[in-house]
């Protein structure tokens, strides 16, 4: 598939997960092709980075859910933080873990998890829609009720995939992008490069394939796709066009590519 | 001796007694430099990492790769871990009230905020499920405030599992005040009571006239912390 086939497929008003983590390995070349889509009013489910700064910054979204939005080396996204300011977006704030007791909720297609995280927090406070579920054992105790986090679409860039969807991350940490894939209604994978199927443990072991093709509904081949967040071992962050993002206005940024 | 050095071995003895847990620094360089000197002096069991997601069997400088690593912590695992308790954190906060809740999320009302900062991230875990500290290199009556605005972190009146301690650019507190109230514990070398309480938006308690000295880095401590942290990172992270 192509970036603009994958945009295409994303519809208004849509929930859209989003893998990496802040300014790791995100999905840039896919996102960058939704800010050229007419698409709007989305739902950003997403440990955020610049994923949800620039579709902020492009107007596409409607809601953000996420415990954070930042670049790593720089800590505050400069987009997001004027769209709360301004008050153009709604936003579901949640704590790290309970975020992903969400997503595990929706990958297991379970309703809800319980977890202690949020509890006594203003996260209860800004979030009325939240529930707590009391331990029916012995113990008796009361948990917040973590809905299923289910986006319609997810997006995740992986460094190797074969062409039916297999994934493979061959970085250190696979931040939660298997849970994506299997929390919503469709993953597309982008990948650093394409490879044979027969190729795939040549580079990593069995456990680096991170997202079955059962799960994957295309994929796309985008060397340099996560880029200027980080993708290792192929890359690290770009640092250097980081910080021009953030030190550029928006259109301009937008306009020079 | 420095203050940045005074202000490292305050925050290395939050992790006193701890043991066998992960004593995770978060960002800058005094919480991590102070959790790698426990390990290597006065609490030699503790797991550190290595700010990406390697446990590391050895104790390497700042910014210096591990040549041992005895295990994997991506972030799935640092959030297996909040919840299992086996953590001590030293957190930062952009606002902390007297009973230690804190913020890092937006500063005004939180519908339409005045300053969107990062967001909650774990704190509200972190803070629920195990013993947490915190670092707040600048110690003023803008983050010393009598309430935050939206509590990322909980206090000792929400329901927070331990709160070991809060260092400071100027002082230790903790929480044996009344109630869980926030109390001065030691003001460092060459701070009085006075600049403490000036720069607390909120009554302190303990802050009487035999309030005790931070303690002073010993010479093996100073020795440690020059190998870890040969070009002085710590100096810049902490205000005059």
């Amino acid at each position: 598939m192509t970036a603009e086939q994958v945009a295409a497929s994303v519809e208004s008003g849509m929930a859209v997960g989003i893998g990496g983590w802040g300014s790791r390995r995100k999905p840039m070349t896919l996102v960058r092709a939704l800010l050229r889509s007419p698409v709007r009013d989305l739902t950003l489910i997403s440990y955020g980075g610049p994923d949800v700064g620039m579709l902020c910054a492009a107007g596409k979204v409607r809601r953000v859910v996420a415990p954070f939005v930042t670049l790593d080396s720089i800590a505050l996204e400069p987009h997001f933080r004027r769209a709360r300011q301004t008050g153009a977006i709604e936003f579901t704030e949640y704590d790290e873990g309970m975020f992903m007791f969400g997503l595990l909720a929706g990958a297991h297609r379970l309703p809800f998890l319980p977890t202690r995280a949020g509890l006594g927090s203003d996260v209860m406070r800004v979030n009325p829609e939240l529930r707590t579920v009391r331990s029916p054992y012995g113990d008796g105790e009361e948990l917040v009720a973590v809905p299923a986090l289910t986006p319609d679409v997810a997006l995740v860039h992986v460094n190797r995939a074969d062409a039916r969807g297999n994934a493979q991350y061959l970085g250190p940490d696979p931040y939660f992008d298997d849970l994506y894939a299997k929390a919503a209604g469709r993953c597309y994978v982008s990948c650093e490069r394409l490879v044979d199927p027969a190729d795939l443990l040549k580079e990593g072991p069995v456990q680096s394939l991170l997202i079955s093709r059962s799960m994957v509904a295309g994929v796309v081949e985008a060397p340099g796709g996560a880029g200027f967040t980080s993708c290792e071992p192929d890359y690290g962050r770009d640092e250097a066009e980081q910080r021009r993002y953030v030190e550029t206005p928006w259109e301009d940024f937008r306009e020079q590519g | 001796m420095s203050r940045a050095d005074v202000c490292v071995v305050a925050c290395a003895e939050a992790f006193r007694g701890d043991g066998e847990i992960l004593a995770a620094g978060i960002g800058g360089a005094v919480t991590v430099l102070a959790a790698r000197l426990a390990r290597l002096t006065f609490e030699p069991d503790l797991l550190t990492h290595d700010g990406v997601c390697l446990l590391t069997g050895d104790v390497p400088a700042l910014g210096e790769a591990p040549q041992v690593v005895e295990g994997w912590l991506p972030f799935r695992e640092h959030l297996w871990l909040v919840l299992n308790g086996r953590r001590h954190v030293m957190l930062g906060a952009s606002q902390i009230d007297r009973h230690g809740n804190t913020n890092i999320s937006c500063v005004g009302d939180w519908a339409r905020p005045k300053a969107q900062l990062l967001g909650v991230r774990g704190a509200p875990g972190n803070t629920r499920c195990d013993p947490t500290s915190y670092w707040i290199p600048k110690h003023s009556a803008r983050v010393f405030v009598p309430e935050v605005d939206m509590v990322s972190g909980l206090g000792t009146d929400r329901g927070a599992y331990e709160l070991r301690r809060v260092v400071t650019n100027l002082a230790v507190l903790d929480f044996g005040g009344p109630g869980g109230a926030m109390r001065l514990v030691s003001v460092h070398p060459g701070v009085s009571v006075a600049d403490v309480v000036a720069a607390t938006g909120f009554e302190l308690a303990g802050a009487g006239d035999d309030v005790p000295r931070t303690r002073e880095p010993t010479e093996e401590e100073l020795r440690v912390l020059d190998r870890l942290d040969p070009g002085r990172l710590r100096e810049r992270e902490v205000a005059g």
